[in-house]
Protein backbone atom coordinates (compact mmCIF):
# COMPACT_ATOMS: atom_id res chain seq x y z
CA UNK A 1 0.00 0.00 0.00
CA UNK A 2 1.40 3.04 -0.47
CA UNK A 3 0.74 5.93 2.05
CA UNK A 4 1.02 9.71 1.59
CA UNK A 5 2.31 11.72 4.99
CA UNK A 6 1.95 15.70 4.82
CA UNK A 7 4.26 17.81 6.73
CA UNK A 8 4.60 21.76 7.64
CA UNK A 9 7.45 23.97 8.45
CA UNK A 10 6.17 25.97 11.61
CA UNK A 11 8.09 28.17 14.15
CA UNK A 12 9.73 25.92 16.14
CA UNK A 13 7.63 24.90 19.36
CA UNK A 14 10.42 25.45 21.77
CA UNK A 15 10.88 29.56 20.32
CA UNK A 16 8.70 31.66 22.38
CA UNK A 17 7.10 33.41 19.44
CA UNK A 18 6.56 37.35 19.23
CA UNK A 19 3.74 40.11 18.19
CA UNK A 20 4.66 42.27 15.88
CA UNK A 21 4.64 45.92 16.98
CA UNK A 22 2.07 46.54 14.04
CA UNK A 23 -0.07 43.55 15.30
CA UNK A 24 0.32 42.11 11.44
CA UNK A 25 1.21 38.82 12.83
CA UNK A 26 3.91 37.55 14.59
CA UNK A 27 7.87 37.75 13.92
CA UNK A 28 8.94 35.38 11.58
CA UNK A 29 12.17 36.43 10.17
CA UNK A 30 15.27 35.08 12.45
CA UNK A 31 13.33 32.71 13.94
CA UNK A 32 14.52 28.94 14.34
CA UNK A 33 11.67 26.85 12.19
CA UNK A 34 11.13 23.46 12.56
CA UNK A 35 8.70 20.29 11.54
CA UNK A 36 5.56 20.50 13.19
CA UNK A 37 5.85 17.80 16.05
CA UNK A 38 2.13 16.35 14.58
CA UNK A 39 3.39 15.77 11.63
CA UNK A 40 6.96 14.09 12.52
CA UNK A 41 4.21 11.38 14.49
CA UNK A 42 2.68 10.86 10.96
CA UNK A 43 6.14 10.67 9.11
CA UNK A 44 7.38 8.31 11.80
CA UNK A 45 4.09 6.21 11.40
CA UNK A 46 4.08 5.84 7.99
CA UNK A 47 8.10 4.77 8.26
CA UNK A 48 7.12 2.06 11.04
CA UNK A 49 4.42 0.26 8.89
CA UNK A 50 6.50 0.34 5.51
CA UNK A 51 9.31 -1.25 8.14
CA UNK A 52 6.89 -3.59 9.50
CA UNK A 53 5.63 -4.44 5.59
CA UNK A 54 2.28 -3.15 5.42
CA UNK A 55 3.47 0.39 3.60
CA UNK A 56 5.44 0.23 0.41
CA UNK A 57 5.63 3.67 -0.43
CA UNK A 58 6.18 6.74 1.63
CA UNK A 59 4.97 9.94 -0.31
CA UNK A 60 5.27 13.15 1.68
CA UNK A 61 3.97 16.67 0.90
CA UNK A 62 4.42 19.86 2.33
CA UNK A 63 2.74 23.27 1.18
CA UNK A 64 4.56 26.44 1.90
CA UNK A 65 7.18 28.54 0.19
CA UNK A 66 10.70 27.06 -1.11
CA UNK A 67 12.21 26.82 2.04
CA UNK A 68 9.67 23.95 3.31
CA UNK A 69 11.93 21.89 0.67
CA UNK A 70 13.88 21.52 3.90
CA UNK A 71 11.15 19.53 6.14
CA UNK A 72 10.49 17.27 3.07
CA UNK A 73 14.30 16.65 2.81
CA UNK A 74 14.03 15.79 6.58
CA UNK A 75 10.88 13.69 6.24
CA UNK A 76 13.18 11.73 3.22
CA UNK A 77 15.78 11.66 5.85
CA UNK A 78 13.01 9.70 8.54
CA UNK A 79 12.45 7.36 5.76
CA UNK A 80 10.04 8.63 3.35
CA UNK A 81 10.18 7.75 -0.56
CA UNK A 82 10.05 11.21 -1.85
CA UNK A 83 8.93 14.88 -1.81
CA UNK A 84 6.20 17.00 -3.23
CA UNK A 85 6.08 20.99 -2.34
CA UNK A 86 3.04 22.69 -3.41
CA UNK A 87 5.07 26.15 -3.51
CA UNK A 88 2.86 28.76 -2.45
CA UNK A 89 4.06 32.05 -1.48
CA UNK A 90 1.49 33.61 1.05
CA UNK A 91 -0.74 32.12 3.76
CA UNK A 92 -2.45 29.09 2.87
CA UNK A 93 -5.53 28.77 5.26
CA UNK A 94 -6.57 25.17 6.31
CA UNK A 95 -9.73 24.65 3.73
CA UNK A 96 -7.00 25.35 1.01
CA UNK A 97 -4.36 22.98 2.45
CA UNK A 98 -7.09 20.15 2.51
CA UNK A 99 -7.90 20.98 -1.64
CA UNK A 100 -4.57 20.71 -2.62
CA UNK A 101 -3.95 17.44 -0.34
CA UNK A 102 -7.17 16.52 -2.36
CA UNK A 103 -5.69 16.86 -5.31
CA UNK A 104 -2.29 15.25 -4.51
CA UNK A 105 -4.26 12.33 -3.60
CA UNK A 106 -6.12 12.18 -6.57
CA UNK A 107 -3.23 11.73 -8.76
CA UNK A 108 -1.46 9.66 -6.24
CA UNK A 109 -3.70 7.34 -5.18
CA UNK A 110 -2.54 6.08 -1.68
CA UNK A 111 -4.21 3.66 0.13
CA UNK A 112 -3.85 5.62 3.06
CA UNK A 113 -3.16 9.60 4.10
CA UNK A 114 -1.46 10.05 7.41
CA UNK A 115 -1.68 13.97 8.86
CA UNK A 116 -0.41 15.83 12.03
CA UNK A 117 -3.78 16.67 14.22
CA UNK A 118 -3.12 20.34 14.34
CA UNK A 119 0.07 22.73 13.66
CA UNK A 120 1.26 24.38 16.51
CA UNK A 121 1.67 27.85 14.95
CA UNK A 122 -2.35 28.65 14.00
CA UNK A 123 -3.67 25.63 15.90
CA UNK A 124 -6.56 25.39 13.77
CA UNK A 125 -6.70 21.53 14.13
CA UNK A 126 -8.83 21.31 10.83
CA UNK A 127 -6.90 20.08 7.61
CA UNK A 128 -6.99 16.15 8.21
CA UNK A 129 -10.90 16.16 8.85
CA UNK A 130 -11.43 18.44 5.84
CA UNK A 131 -9.23 16.26 3.45
CA UNK A 132 -11.12 13.77 4.21
CA UNK A 133 -14.84 15.19 3.85
CA UNK A 134 -13.47 16.38 0.42
CA UNK A 135 -12.76 12.68 -0.40
CA UNK A 136 -15.72 11.12 0.96
CA UNK A 137 -12.85 8.98 2.75
CA UNK A 138 -13.51 8.16 6.34
CA UNK A 139 -11.46 9.63 8.92
CA UNK A 140 -9.75 9.06 12.53
CA UNK A 141 -8.53 11.99 14.14
CA UNK A 142 -6.45 12.11 17.47
CA UNK A 143 -5.67 8.83 16.87
CA UNK A 144 -3.10 6.99 19.07
CA UNK A 145 -3.03 3.23 17.63
CA UNK A 146 -3.55 1.79 14.25
CA UNK A 147 -3.59 -1.28 12.41
CA UNK A 148 -4.74 -2.31 9.02
CA UNK A 149 -6.71 -5.07 8.15
CA UNK A 150 -6.73 -5.86 4.27
CA UNK A 151 -9.30 -3.28 3.25
CA UNK A 152 -10.14 -1.86 6.78
CA UNK A 153 -7.99 -0.16 9.62
CA UNK A 154 -8.58 -0.79 13.61
CA UNK A 155 -8.16 2.56 14.98
CA UNK A 156 -8.10 4.05 18.37
CA UNK A 157 -8.50 7.88 19.22
CA UNK A 158 -7.96 10.22 22.15
CA UNK A 159 -11.06 11.41 23.36
CA UNK A 160 -11.91 13.49 26.19
CA UNK A 161 -12.72 11.10 28.62
CA UNK A 162 -10.59 8.14 27.62
CA UNK A 163 -10.10 6.17 24.08
CA UNK A 164 -12.63 5.21 21.49
CA UNK A 165 -11.97 2.25 19.46
CA UNK A 166 -13.27 2.18 15.34
CA UNK A 167 -13.10 0.14 12.09
CA UNK A 168 -12.73 2.49 9.59
CA UNK A 169 -12.83 1.40 5.75
CA UNK A 170 -9.76 2.46 3.76
CA UNK A 171 -8.49 4.28 2.04
CA UNK A 172 -9.00 6.69 4.99
CA UNK A 173 -7.24 9.81 6.56
CA UNK A 174 -5.73 9.41 10.16
CA UNK A 175 -4.34 12.56 11.70
CA UNK A 176 -1.75 11.64 14.97
CA UNK A 177 -1.84 12.27 18.97
CA UNK A 178 1.23 12.11 20.79
CA UNK A 179 0.56 8.77 21.96
CA UNK A 180 1.07 7.44 18.43
CA UNK A 181 4.64 7.07 18.67
CA UNK A 182 7.38 8.49 19.60
CA UNK A 183 9.47 9.58 15.91
CA UNK A 184 12.60 8.54 15.63
CA UNK A 185 16.17 11.28 15.41
CA UNK A 186 17.85 11.59 12.12
CA UNK A 187 21.06 10.47 11.46
CA UNK A 188 23.57 12.29 9.19
CA UNK A 189 24.26 9.02 6.61
CA UNK A 190 20.48 9.37 6.24
CA UNK A 191 20.18 13.15 5.94
CA UNK A 192 22.83 12.57 2.77
CA UNK A 193 20.95 10.00 1.48
CA UNK A 194 17.98 12.14 1.16
CA UNK A 195 19.72 14.55 -0.76
CA UNK A 196 19.42 11.97 -3.17
CA UNK A 197 15.82 11.22 -2.82
CA UNK A 198 13.54 12.67 -5.76
CA UNK A 199 11.36 16.22 -4.77
CA UNK A 200 8.82 17.31 -7.14
CA UNK A 201 7.53 21.07 -6.81
CA UNK A 202 4.11 22.26 -8.42
CA UNK A 203 2.59 25.15 -8.18
CA UNK A 204 -2.00 25.39 -6.87
CA UNK A 205 -2.76 26.76 -9.90
CA UNK A 206 -1.57 23.43 -11.67
CA UNK A 207 -3.46 21.58 -9.12
CA UNK A 208 -6.41 23.53 -9.94
CA UNK A 209 -6.91 24.88 -6.62
CA UNK A 210 -8.00 28.95 -5.58
CA UNK A 211 -5.73 29.17 -2.32
CA UNK A 212 -7.23 32.72 -1.48
CA UNK A 213 -7.42 32.67 2.11
CA UNK A 214 -11.49 33.63 3.35
CA UNK A 215 -10.59 34.47 6.39
CA UNK A 216 -9.30 37.83 7.03
CA UNK A 217 -6.69 38.41 10.16
CA UNK A 218 -7.63 42.11 11.18
CA UNK A 219 -4.93 42.10 13.88
CA UNK A 220 -2.82 40.11 16.07
CA UNK A 221 -1.90 41.06 19.43
CA UNK A 222 -0.36 39.95 22.54
CA UNK A 223 -2.12 38.89 25.26
CA UNK A 224 -3.94 39.98 28.29
CA UNK A 225 -0.65 39.35 30.87
CA UNK A 226 -0.77 38.16 34.02
CA UNK A 227 -0.41 40.48 37.29
CA UNK A 228 2.94 39.28 39.20
CA UNK A 229 2.45 37.09 41.91
CA UNK A 230 4.00 36.31 44.94
CA UNK A 231 6.67 33.71 46.64
CA UNK A 232 5.36 32.41 49.33
CA UNK A 233 8.18 30.65 52.48
CA UNK A 234 6.37 27.38 53.38
CA UNK A 235 3.14 25.41 52.95
CA UNK A 236 1.71 26.96 56.11
CA UNK A 237 1.76 30.51 54.12
CA UNK A 238 0.12 29.03 51.05
CA UNK A 239 -2.52 27.94 52.69
CA UNK A 240 -2.76 30.93 54.49
CA UNK A 241 -3.02 33.23 51.53
CA UNK A 242 -5.39 30.62 49.84
CA UNK A 243 -7.64 30.95 52.85
CA UNK A 244 -7.66 34.54 53.60
CA UNK A 245 -6.11 36.51 50.39
CA UNK A 246 -7.99 34.36 47.33
CA UNK A 247 -10.33 32.69 49.09
CA UNK A 248 -10.15 29.90 46.95
CA UNK A 249 -10.07 26.83 49.42
CA UNK B 1 -29.99 35.60 12.02
CA UNK B 2 -30.15 31.87 13.32
CA UNK B 3 -27.37 29.78 15.09
CA UNK B 4 -27.49 26.21 15.32
CA UNK B 5 -25.02 24.94 18.05
CA UNK B 6 -24.06 20.85 18.27
CA UNK B 7 -24.58 19.52 21.97
CA UNK B 8 -22.00 17.87 23.13
CA UNK B 9 -23.54 15.07 25.81
CA UNK B 10 -23.47 11.78 27.29
CA UNK B 11 -26.93 10.61 26.21
CA UNK B 12 -28.37 11.55 29.67
CA UNK B 13 -26.61 14.86 30.03
CA UNK B 14 -25.10 17.86 28.27
CA UNK B 15 -21.13 17.91 28.85
CA UNK B 16 -20.09 21.49 30.14
CA UNK B 17 -19.00 23.44 27.04
CA UNK B 18 -22.30 22.94 24.96
CA UNK B 19 -23.46 25.40 27.28
CA UNK B 20 -20.68 28.39 27.35
CA UNK B 21 -21.11 27.94 23.15
CA UNK B 22 -24.67 28.53 23.70
CA UNK B 23 -23.28 32.00 25.47
CA UNK B 24 -21.23 32.57 22.61
CA UNK B 25 -23.78 32.22 20.13
CA UNK B 26 -26.15 34.74 22.11
CA UNK B 27 -23.15 37.00 21.69
CA UNK B 28 -23.58 36.71 18.20
CA UNK B 29 -27.31 37.19 18.60
CA UNK B 30 -30.23 35.20 17.07
CA UNK B 31 -32.36 32.51 17.46
CA UNK B 32 -30.74 30.00 18.96
CA UNK B 33 -31.21 25.81 17.94
CA UNK B 34 -29.66 23.30 19.69
CA UNK B 35 -29.01 19.68 17.73
CA UNK B 36 -28.91 16.90 20.24
CA UNK B 37 -27.68 13.67 17.63
CA UNK B 38 -26.75 10.41 19.20
CA UNK B 39 -27.69 7.14 20.27
CA UNK B 40 -30.48 6.75 23.19
CA UNK B 41 -30.05 10.99 23.73
CA UNK B 42 -33.79 12.04 24.49
CA UNK B 43 -32.99 12.90 27.99
CA UNK B 44 -29.65 14.98 26.67
CA UNK B 45 -31.86 16.73 24.68
CA UNK B 46 -34.70 18.08 27.36
CA UNK B 47 -31.65 18.91 29.14
CA UNK B 48 -30.96 21.34 25.96
CA UNK B 49 -34.62 22.90 26.02
CA UNK B 50 -33.81 24.14 29.59
CA UNK B 51 -31.04 26.32 28.49
CA UNK B 52 -32.02 29.83 29.13
CA UNK B 53 -31.78 31.55 25.65
CA UNK B 54 -32.68 28.46 23.51
CA UNK B 55 -35.48 28.53 21.04
CA UNK B 56 -35.34 24.97 20.02
CA UNK B 57 -33.91 21.73 20.47
CA UNK B 58 -33.60 19.04 17.52
CA UNK B 59 -33.47 15.48 18.43
CA UNK B 60 -31.81 12.75 16.29
CA UNK B 61 -31.66 9.61 17.67
CA UNK B 62 -29.93 6.91 15.74
CA UNK B 63 -27.16 3.95 16.29
CA UNK B 64 -25.10 5.15 13.86
CA UNK B 65 -24.76 8.61 15.96
CA UNK B 66 -22.70 6.39 18.21
CA UNK B 67 -19.17 7.67 19.50
CA UNK B 68 -17.86 10.58 17.89
CA UNK B 69 -19.61 8.91 14.63
CA UNK B 70 -18.03 12.53 12.28
CA UNK B 71 -19.13 10.87 9.17
CA UNK B 72 -22.59 10.13 9.77
CA UNK B 73 -22.82 13.34 11.87
CA UNK B 74 -21.58 15.64 9.37
CA UNK B 75 -23.96 14.26 6.97
CA UNK B 76 -26.66 15.03 8.99
CA UNK B 77 -25.80 18.44 9.60
CA UNK B 78 -24.67 18.86 5.88
CA UNK B 79 -28.54 18.39 5.49
CA UNK B 80 -30.05 21.45 7.57
CA UNK B 81 -27.08 23.79 7.22
CA UNK B 82 -28.50 25.66 4.69
CA UNK B 83 -31.19 27.36 7.46
CA UNK B 84 -28.73 29.06 9.26
CA UNK B 85 -26.28 31.69 9.41
CA UNK B 86 -23.91 29.88 12.54
CA UNK B 87 -23.09 26.58 13.39
CA UNK B 88 -21.11 26.50 16.64
CA UNK B 89 -20.14 23.51 18.75
CA UNK B 90 -17.66 23.47 21.64
CA UNK B 91 -13.82 22.99 20.62
CA UNK B 92 -13.44 20.34 22.81
CA UNK B 93 -12.43 16.59 21.58
CA UNK B 94 -16.21 15.94 20.17
CA UNK B 95 -16.51 19.26 18.40
CA UNK B 96 -12.79 19.20 17.13
CA UNK B 97 -13.51 15.86 15.73
CA UNK B 98 -16.46 16.82 13.10
CA UNK B 99 -16.57 20.56 12.86
CA UNK B 100 -13.63 20.47 9.82
CA UNK B 101 -15.28 17.81 8.21
CA UNK B 102 -18.68 19.99 8.00
CA UNK B 103 -16.95 22.75 7.14
CA UNK B 104 -15.37 21.32 4.11
CA UNK B 105 -18.56 19.55 2.92
CA UNK B 106 -19.84 23.36 3.34
CA UNK B 107 -17.10 25.19 1.13
CA UNK B 108 -16.30 27.02 4.69
CA UNK B 109 -13.38 27.88 6.00
CA UNK B 110 -14.02 27.24 9.73
CA UNK B 111 -12.44 29.87 12.91
CA UNK B 112 -11.14 27.33 15.58
CA UNK B 113 -11.61 27.99 18.83
CA UNK B 114 -13.23 31.37 19.61
CA UNK B 115 -12.29 33.13 22.83
CA UNK B 116 -14.48 35.98 21.61
CA UNK B 117 -17.48 37.55 19.48
CA UNK B 118 -16.47 41.15 18.23
CA UNK B 119 -19.77 40.95 15.43
CA UNK B 120 -21.60 38.35 14.24
CA UNK B 121 -18.72 37.74 11.36
CA UNK B 122 -15.66 38.81 13.20
CA UNK B 123 -13.81 36.75 16.19
CA UNK B 124 -11.20 36.59 18.53
CA UNK B 125 -9.09 33.26 18.43
CA UNK B 126 -5.81 32.44 20.47
CA UNK B 127 -2.36 31.15 17.98
CA UNK B 128 0.76 30.17 19.01
CA UNK B 129 -0.46 28.17 22.23
CA UNK B 130 -2.10 31.51 22.84
CA UNK B 131 0.88 33.95 23.07
CA UNK B 132 -1.17 35.74 20.52
CA UNK B 133 -4.56 36.55 19.91
CA UNK B 134 -5.72 36.66 16.40
CA UNK B 135 -8.88 38.91 15.59
CA UNK B 136 -10.08 37.34 12.19
CA UNK B 137 -13.49 37.84 10.00
CA UNK B 138 -15.12 35.45 8.22
CA UNK B 139 -16.36 36.13 3.92
CA UNK B 140 -18.20 32.94 4.10
CA UNK B 141 -21.86 32.31 4.19
CA UNK B 142 -22.07 30.44 6.83
CA UNK B 143 -19.66 30.78 9.62
CA UNK B 144 -18.38 27.65 11.40
CA UNK B 145 -17.06 28.08 14.65
CA UNK B 146 -15.64 26.34 17.14
CA UNK B 147 -15.77 27.65 20.97
CA UNK B 148 -13.41 27.79 23.31
CA UNK B 149 -15.20 27.11 26.81
CA UNK B 150 -13.53 29.26 29.03
CA UNK B 151 -13.65 32.36 27.19
CA UNK B 152 -17.73 32.14 28.10
CA UNK B 153 -19.57 31.81 30.64
CA UNK B 154 -22.17 29.06 30.94
CA UNK B 155 -25.58 29.68 29.87
CA UNK B 156 -28.10 29.23 32.94
CA UNK B 157 -31.62 27.10 33.38
CA UNK B 158 -34.70 28.68 33.02
CA UNK B 159 -35.62 27.91 29.10
CA UNK B 160 -38.29 25.90 28.09
CA UNK B 161 -37.97 25.58 24.22
CA UNK B 162 -39.76 22.72 22.52
CA UNK B 163 -37.86 19.54 21.17
CA UNK B 164 -38.41 18.56 17.78
CA UNK B 165 -37.66 14.98 16.33
CA UNK B 166 -35.95 15.06 13.19
CA UNK B 167 -34.89 12.18 10.53
CA UNK B 168 -31.86 10.88 10.90
CA UNK B 169 -29.36 10.57 7.68
CA UNK B 170 -28.52 7.77 6.16
CA UNK B 171 -25.40 5.55 7.86
CA UNK B 172 -22.94 6.34 4.87
CA UNK B 173 -21.00 3.27 6.57
CA UNK B 174 -17.54 4.46 5.86
CA UNK B 175 -16.61 3.74 10.19
CA UNK B 176 -17.85 1.63 12.30
CA UNK B 177 -17.92 2.51 15.98
CA UNK B 178 -16.53 -0.59 18.30
CA UNK B 179 -16.43 1.15 21.85
CA UNK B 180 -14.94 3.42 24.53
CA UNK B 181 -12.88 2.89 27.09
CA UNK B 182 -13.80 5.83 29.50
CA UNK B 183 -11.38 6.83 32.04
CA UNK B 184 -13.23 5.64 35.61
CA UNK B 185 -12.65 8.33 38.16
CA UNK B 186 -15.06 9.70 41.48
CA UNK B 187 -13.10 12.99 40.48
CA UNK B 188 -14.92 16.22 38.50
CA UNK B 189 -13.58 16.47 35.46
CA UNK B 190 -10.88 18.32 34.58
CA UNK B 191 -12.99 20.67 32.03
CA UNK B 192 -15.72 21.59 35.18
CA UNK B 193 -13.64 21.26 38.10
CA UNK B 194 -13.86 24.07 40.64
CA UNK B 195 -10.07 23.20 41.11
CA UNK B 196 -7.30 20.86 39.19
CA UNK B 197 -4.23 19.66 41.24
CA UNK B 198 -1.57 19.09 38.12
CA UNK B 199 1.40 16.84 37.80
CA UNK B 200 4.33 17.12 35.64
CA UNK B 201 7.77 15.76 34.75
CA UNK B 202 8.86 15.95 38.25
CA UNK B 203 6.80 13.83 39.71
CA UNK B 204 8.73 11.37 38.88
CA UNK B 205 6.51 8.10 38.29
CA UNK B 206 2.61 7.56 37.81
CA UNK B 207 2.75 6.02 41.19
CA UNK B 208 3.93 9.27 42.54
CA UNK B 209 0.57 10.86 41.35
CA UNK B 210 -0.59 8.92 44.70
CA UNK B 211 -0.08 12.11 46.80
CA UNK B 212 -1.54 14.27 43.94
CA UNK B 213 -4.68 12.53 44.67
CA UNK B 214 -4.73 12.88 48.01
CA UNK B 215 -4.69 15.70 47.63
CA UNK B 216 -7.31 16.78 45.24
CA UNK B 217 -9.64 14.46 47.43
CA UNK B 218 -9.28 16.72 50.07
CA UNK B 219 -10.19 19.63 47.91
CA UNK B 220 -12.91 17.93 45.63
CA UNK B 221 -10.56 18.84 42.49
CA UNK B 222 -9.97 17.29 39.24
CA UNK B 223 -6.28 15.70 38.76
CA UNK B 224 -4.69 16.78 35.48
CA UNK B 225 -0.90 16.49 34.06
CA UNK B 226 1.72 18.51 31.85
CA UNK B 227 2.44 16.90 28.35
CA UNK B 228 5.97 15.88 29.64
CA UNK B 229 4.26 13.60 32.79
CA UNK B 230 1.56 12.26 29.61
CA UNK B 231 4.82 11.65 27.38
CA UNK B 232 6.83 10.12 30.64
CA UNK B 233 4.17 7.49 30.41
CA UNK B 234 3.21 8.56 34.40
CA UNK B 235 -1.00 9.27 33.60
CA UNK B 236 -3.00 8.77 30.52
CA UNK B 237 -3.73 11.36 27.21
CA UNK B 238 -7.01 12.07 28.69
CA UNK B 239 -5.55 14.45 31.84
CA UNK B 240 -3.12 16.44 29.66
CA UNK B 241 -3.58 19.98 30.12
CA UNK B 242 -2.38 22.32 27.52
CA UNK B 243 -2.16 23.51 23.93
CA UNK B 244 -2.81 20.03 22.26
CA UNK B 245 -4.88 18.29 25.30
CA UNK B 246 -7.70 20.03 27.67
CA UNK B 247 -8.04 24.13 27.80
CA UNK B 248 -9.24 24.65 31.53
CA UNK B 249 -9.91 27.59 33.23
CA UNK B 250 -10.61 26.53 37.28
CA UNK B 251 -11.03 28.72 39.62
CA UNK B 252 -7.89 27.45 41.78
CA UNK B 253 -4.76 25.34 39.51
CA UNK B 254 -2.32 23.87 41.71
CA UNK B 255 0.76 23.23 39.29
CA UNK B 256 2.74 20.76 41.23
CA UNK B 257 6.62 19.35 39.03
CA UNK B 258 5.56 21.67 36.12
CA UNK B 259 8.28 23.35 34.71
CA UNK B 260 5.89 25.53 32.64
CA UNK B 261 6.43 24.83 28.97
CA UNK B 262 4.83 27.31 26.88
CA UNK B 263 2.44 24.24 25.44
CA UNK B 264 1.04 23.88 28.95
CA UNK B 265 1.02 27.10 30.39
CA UNK B 266 -1.38 27.48 26.88
CA UNK B 267 -3.68 25.62 28.61
CA UNK B 268 -4.24 26.78 31.90
CA UNK B 269 -2.99 30.32 32.38
CA UNK B 270 -6.85 31.78 32.23
CA UNK B 271 -7.26 29.72 35.95
CA UNK B 272 -8.20 32.56 38.21
CA UNK B 273 -5.95 31.89 40.96
CA UNK B 274 -2.56 29.39 40.04
CA UNK B 275 -0.17 28.36 42.16
CA UNK B 276 3.15 26.43 41.32
CA UNK B 277 5.19 23.96 43.69
CA UNK B 278 8.69 23.62 42.16
CA UNK B 279 11.76 22.86 43.63
CA UNK B 280 13.95 24.92 40.80
CA UNK B 281 14.08 28.28 41.49
CA UNK B 282 13.89 29.30 38.26
CA UNK B 283 10.92 27.41 36.43
CA UNK B 284 8.90 29.59 34.42
CA UNK B 285 5.74 28.49 35.70
CA UNK B 286 5.99 31.14 38.55
CA UNK B 287 5.75 33.68 35.72
CA UNK B 288 1.95 32.95 36.07
CA UNK B 289 1.42 32.03 39.22
CA UNK B 290 -0.05 33.64 41.71
CA UNK B 291 1.14 32.37 44.52
CA UNK B 292 4.85 30.01 44.19
CA UNK B 293 6.59 27.55 46.96
CA UNK B 294 10.64 26.60 46.17
CA UNK B 295 9.98 23.37 48.03
CA UNK B 296 10.70 19.64 46.85
CA UNK B 297 6.83 18.51 46.09
CA UNK B 298 7.02 15.29 47.93
CA UNK B 299 7.57 17.12 51.07
CA UNK B 300 5.33 19.75 50.28
CA UNK B 301 2.28 18.25 48.92
CA UNK B 302 1.60 15.76 51.77
CA UNK B 303 2.08 18.84 54.35
CA UNK B 304 -0.20 20.81 52.31
CA UNK B 305 -2.61 17.60 52.25
CA UNK B 306 -2.66 17.82 56.62
CA UNK B 307 -3.06 21.08 56.22
CA UNK B 308 -7.10 20.90 54.55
Amino acid sequence: MKVLVTVKRVIDPYVKVRVKSDGSGVETANVKMAMNPFCEIAVEQAVRMKEAGTVSEIVVVSIGTTQSQETLRTAMAMGADRGILVEVAGEVQPLAVAKLVKAVVDKEQPGLVIMGKQAIDDDSNQCGQMTAALLGWPQSAFTSAIAVNGDSADVTREIDGGLEKLTIKLPAVVTTDLRLNEPRYVTLPNIMKAKKKPLEVVKPEALGVDVTPRLKTLKVEEPAKRSAGVKVVDVAELVAKLKNEARVI
Amino acid sequence: MAILVIAEHDGKQLKPGTTNTVTAAAKIGGDITVLVAGTGCAEAAQAAAKIAGVQKVLLADAAHYAGGAAENLTALVQGIAGQYSHILAPATGYGKNFMPRLAALLDVQQISDISAVVSADTFVRPIYAGNAMATVQSSDKIKVITVRATGFDAAGEGGSAAVENIAAGADTGLSAFKSQELSKSDRPELTAARIIVSGGRGMGSGDNFKILEALADKLGAAVGASRAAVDSGFVPNDYQVGQTGKIVAPELYIAVGISGAIQHLAGMKDSKVIIAINKDPEAPIFAVANYWLVEDLFKAVPEFTAAL
